[in-house]
């Protein structure tokens, strides 16, 4: 076992081309993903508390529900609730409205509308915010047209959650995790299977005593070591030069990753399966993992805004689970409690994977 | 048993893949010791007998012993004592001499001591201990397949199956590789080999000829020349895959 791991340690130092996916990786994706890229969005869940419930509120309220941008999730009765929301992940904006709206508005300080917003999606934030400022604004001014009451004075008042900087990095941090730890577990696993199957070495493997159980730890073990230390590298870069912090559990965060990994492996591991040679290999993980990760995870496009077939197709991703995980543990510092649920979805998948490879994977060589 | 008992026993053999039948009903037996040459054409079935005595297939139906285990029941018993070396290359190209000797040592079982002593015996045998560090890509063709012969024999199997290990070498080479596959048999180890050059197949104490699954010849070289008054192997095998 020992001499079969170090052999593939040797295979992937004397790969260039696999150093510079394992290691250029990270720094090519930051780049990348450090743009930030705009998207219309539809239908975003609110909660509303509203201390005064008044005939404006509820006008505006009304307005807010109606432009279509916003879908109500929940009134709410107190602030306490504001934060249990947010962290359950049911709303990406609560609009507060302070008591005595319709009073205060005709003051000179005016009525304040307080807008919490999710920024851990730093995008889905920026454009909810200024949405809800417009609606509100042309409220007014309608308003003042209406009545000839002047002045009529609406404050809008921003405030990001878990985000306060409204830092794009927040958001592709946790996806970035997600794509490489997918990319070097599956892809590099179903890659060096397939590989020794072209060489025509998997044969002289399986002719050897080596169970067939040790022939799969012996590739995927350095992949998980792999895999572990780019993670770091990637929590070391977010910390240090993003300045990202870390709000949940290390531990917890650790854990969840290897649940992932495991994963990626056990996929990549079915992948080198059915797939003949590398080509093929390197194809399925691209097509079949790779473009699915960062399409319809979550990762860049809020899944919220996709038309039904691909909010369900994107169930089925593993990565959408993950990065939810990943963004809780990291932005919102939530515990275990509120993402359970994606958790034992990921254990599901993981012991599914392992299940159908083991099936496939082809003890013997027929 | 006896001094010359049997290695390979192999009685009622078939394997079928659906409605084919790769093996039809194989009965042949290997002695210790010898070099048995497994001729056909291709698509005869070669292939497929050798990875059910290696135990890397079940066999449909039938019985195959080898070095004294059912290969059907206890692939794993086989497999410890037996070597491989495939018609496609078996050796890692990009790892050293030193460091595939190492591997395949290794997943053998064999202690680092044992490896080392085994690594230094087949350099110096084969004039190549200045290659022992020598990635194994920049190594000539002849040279890796004497390198995997070596590697296969390098736990003291007491078989070594060669699919066609000559395949795409040149004839001085094929000589060497030869004279290996003599000293090996001569040190007890036995030598299962196929091959496409029946030039091949007189250096064999016994050959048997498969056609469409079935072993149509069985006995040594000169028996089956006799046999079908032919002058060489050659002869003898186009009279029979005709």
């Amino acid at each position: 076992m020992w001499a079969f791991v170090k052999k593939e340690f040797f295979h992937i130092f004397r790969d260039y081309r696999s150093m510079v996916i394992l290691f250029g990786m990270p720094i090519v994706m930051v780049l990348l993903f450090g743009f930030a890229i705009t998207n219309d969005i539809n239908n975003a869940k609110i909660g509303i508390l509203d201390h005064s419930k008044d005939v404006v509120t509820r006008d505006i309220i009304q307005k807010l529900l109606s432009s279509g941008y916003f879908e109500l999730d929940s009134y709410l009765k107190s602030n306490a609730e504001i934060e249990k929301l947010f962290k359950q992940g049911r709303v990406k904006e609560v609009v507060v409205f302070e008591r005595d709206f319709a009073r205060k508005m005709a003051e000179s300080n005016g009525a304040s509308v307080q807008v919490i917003l999710d920024a851990s999606e730093p995008n889905t934030a920026n454009m909810l915010s200024s949405y809800t400022g417009a609606i509100i604004n042309t409220y007014s001014m309608e308003l003042m047209k209406q009545q000839m009451k002047i002045p009529v004075s609406i404050q809008v008042e921003n405030r990001m959650m878990y985000n306060p900087e409204v830092k794009s990095v927040y958001m592709f941090v946790p996806g970035v995790i997600t794509v490489l730890l997918m990319l070097v577990s599956a892809m590099m696993t179903s890659i060096s299977i397939t590989r020794e199957k072209e060489l025509g070495t998997m044969e002289a493997l399986l002719v050897s005593p080596l169970r067939p159980i040790q022939i799969i730890l012996g590739k995927v073990f350095p992949y998980v070591l792999l895999s572990f230390t780019n993670l770091i590298v990637i929590l070391l870069l977010a910390r240090f030069v993003f300045l990202m912090p870390i709000q949940g559990s290390l531990v917890l965060l650790l854990g969840e990753s290897l649940l992932f990994i495991m994963m990626s492996l056990a996929l990549g591991i079915l992948i080198s399966t059915i797939s003949k040679t590398q080509q093929q290999a390197m194809l399925l993980s691209m097509f079949a993992l790779m473009l699915p990760t960062i399409l319809l995870s979550g990762f860049i496009f809020p899944v919220e805004n996709m038309p039904l077939v691909l909010q369900l197709v994107s169930h089925l991703m593993p990565s959408k689970w993950f990065i939810i995980i990943v963004k809780n543990i990291m932005l919102k510092g939530t515990g275990i409690l509120y993402f359970w649920k994606e958790t034992l979805i990921l254990i599901v998948m993981t012991l599914l994977f392992i299940g159908l490879s083991v099936k496939k994977f082809k003890i013997r060589l027929e | 048993m006896t001094e010359r008992g049997n290695i390979i026993e192999v009685s009622h053999l078939v394997k079928k893949f659906g409605d084919f039948t790769a093996n039809d009903d194989l009965n042949f037996e290997v002695k210790k010791g010898e070099i048995f040459g497994f001729l056909g054409a291709n698509g005869a079935g070669k292939t497929t007998a050798i990875k059910i005595l290696c135990g890397l297939s079940e066999p449909t139906s039938g019985i195959a012993l080898v070095a004294g285990f059912d290969v059907g029941k206890y692939p794993d018993k086989v497999k410890e004592r037996i070597g491989y070396m495939s018609q496609r290359f078996s050796l890692y190209n990009d790892l050293t001499v030193k460091e595939n000797f190492r591997f395949y040592g290794g997943i053998y079982g064999l202690s680092s001591a044992a490896i080392k002593e085994r690594t230094n015996y087949f350099l110096e045998k084969l004039e190549m201990e200045k290659t022992r560090n020598v990635v194994l890509s920049e190594i000539p063709l002849g040279w890796k397949q004497k390198l995997a012969f070596s590697v296969a024999i390098m736990h003291n199997p007491q078989v070594v199956f060669l699919d066609e290990p000559t395949g795409g070498v040149d004839p001085i080479t094929r000589r060497q590789f030869w004279e290996m596959i003599y000293e090996t048999a001569h040190h007890g180890t036995t030598v299962f080999v196929t091959t496409h050059y029946m030039d091949e197949a007189e250096y064999c104490e016994r050959v048997s000829i498969m056609n469409e699954g079935r072993i149509v010849a069985l006995g040594t070289p000169a028996q089956l020349k006799e046999k079908y008054q032919a002058q060489s192997m050659n002869d003898v095998f186009i009279k029979i895959a005709r």
